[in-house]
């Protein structure tokens, strides 16, 4: 790892100012940060830490909805009983990511931050060419082993999976990410690829997240967070699905659905399809299974991930099904 | 041009003052200027828990946390989960009792894990331990007496 110089913030002011030096990255759980240091992806001239500051781990839910500083650990907000109780979706998806040694230290920010795991992003040594890394220097994944890429919201220049379970929960309930004043939907947060795929959020340079905040809705207290993956714990999703239900008072007929997919996608990915299909519906297995179906309507496999375009709606069915029984 | 820093760290209730460049990990804080190399380097990128302690009484990786970082909290490593000579803790006596181990190399960040899971109230049932000791590799494959180990202990220290 390259070495650095070490700023250990002391307001939020000094860490916004510090931040927006060239070459200067904001260090909390630190998960992320030097796991990418390490492997030669991030370079950063100074971290500037944020652990020390006071008042932004703040785990608030009241009528309105939860309030998460952007500071809260991952392992106290899984366990916080009014998210359990208000958001059990949230709650799951934070315990079933990671360890939990990882989940003690990873913040609510930073997990949002998280980068792919695209091993050819994550190997710079031996792999230059990376349209994310370097913009315009290609794409190894295209043609490589790519069985952990996205097959939604890909575009020619890269295919690298969002991997986290959080998010995909977030984008589901219409959570907003604070930027000290400014405040930004989550679904307009994260970015397509696109051509530009080295910008992964709405961020600019000098702003950091300052705490989330997510609605109180009955299909976020209705709602649970299904994990499909390679191995039982400890293992990022090949395909998952957050899925929060409300029905009429006749108990079968979907008023509201929310459905989030995570592993599948390039960001935090909404199936609003698949929800537009079902509101107004009786929740009935058929009427799930083809709604499901459209969740991978514009999806695009290359070679390795094929699988996920059958997986991807056998998750959010068993996930509609799963949440159903809840609500 | 060295960028070293000295810093204060509380180890194992005992204080130690270190000069250490920025980019120096808790997990070579303590092996290589600290000579506690009780905590293991696996991996090194955090998927592997041999190198895990706790910090303010929560069991995190040092692998992937700055020594600078921890300046002001609170460090148990397995040197100070029990004193030399006196009683082990304990998760270690099971893990001798249950033969928790074979080559040993990740035993130390086992028990320190398994230490949490206890406490954190995590080890009610063997699904339950499984998962949240999901983070400790154990390459000899020791996971059933592992499990075992971790099962015990929860009854001694409840």
């Amino acid at each position: 790892m390259r070495d650095f110089s070490y700023l250990r913030a002391g307001s939020v002011d000094e860490a916004l100012s510090a931040a927006a030096m060239p070459a200067t990255m904001l260090l909390a759980g630190g998960t992320t940060l030097l796991d990418l240091a390490k492997c030669g992806v991030n370079a950063p001239e100074r971290v500037v830490d944020i652990t020390h500051l006071k008042g932004l781990d703040a785990i608030r839910v009241d009528a309105e909805g939860a309030f998460i500083g952007a500071l809260a650990k991952m392992s106290r907000v899984a366990a916080d009983p009014a998210i359990l109780a208000e958001f059990p979706a949230v709650s799951e998806a934070l315990w079933q990511a990671a360890s939990a040694q990882i989940r003690n230290m990873a913040t609510i920010g930073g997990n949002l931050l998280q980068r792919t795991r695209c091993a050819y992003f994550r190997d710079p040594a031996s792999f230059p060419a990376c349209n994310k890394r370097v913009p315009g220097s290609g794409c190894s994944a295209m043609e490589g082993v790519n069985r952990g890429h996205a097959v939604l919201g890909t575009s020619d220049a890269c295919i690298a999976t969002y991997p986290g379970d959080l998010a995909a929960a977030l984008v589901a309930f219409d959570a907003i990410v604070h930027l000290g004043e400014r405040k930004v939907p989550v679904d307009d947060f994260f970015l397509l690829p696109g051509t530009t795929p080295h910008k992964e959020h709405a961020m600019q340079a000098g702003e950091m997240i300052t705490a989330i905040t997510i609605p109180a809705s009955p299909a976020a207290r209705h709602s649970s967070y299904l994990k499909v993956r390679d191995r039982q714990s400890y293992e990022f999703a090949s395909a998952s699905a957050a899925v929060g239900i409300e029905f009429e008072a006749d108990h079968e007929t979907i008023r509201d659905i929310r459905i989030g997919l995570g592993g599948v996608a390039t960001k935090p990915w909404r199936a609003r399809a698949v929800e537009d299909a079902l509101r107004g519906k009786v929740l009935e297995p058929d009427t799930i299974k083809n709604a499901s179906r459209l969740a991978v309507e514009s999806a695009i496999a290359h070679g390795g991930n094929h699988y996920k375009i059958e997986l991807a709606p056998r998750v959010v069915e068993r996930a509609i099904l799963k949440s159903g029984a809840l609500a | 041009m060295s960028n070293q820093t000295t810093i204060n760290l509380e180890i194992n209730g005992k204080a130690h003052a270190l000069a250490v460049e920025p980019r120096v990990t808790l997990l070579d804080a303590l092996r290589d200027h600290l000579e506690l190399t009780g905590t293991k380097k696996g991996c090194d990128q955090g998927q592997c828990g041999a190198c895990t302690v706790h910090v303010d009484g929560e069991r995190v990786l040092s692998c992937l946390t700055l020594a600078v970082q921890v300046e002001g909290r609170a460090v148990t490593t397995i040197e100070g989960l029990s004193d030399p000579g006196a009683e082990l803790h304990p998760v270690q006596a099971a893990f001798l009792e249950h033969d928790a181990f074979q080559c040993g190399y990740c035993t130390p960040g086992q028990i320190m894990s398994a230490v949490s899971c206890i406490r954190e109230g995590h080890a009610g049932s063997d699904d339950e331990i499984r998962e949240y000791m999901s983070g400790n590799l154990c390459r000899c494959g020791a996971y059933p007496h592992i499990v075992e180990a971790v099962r015990e202990a929860a009854k001694v220290m409840s």
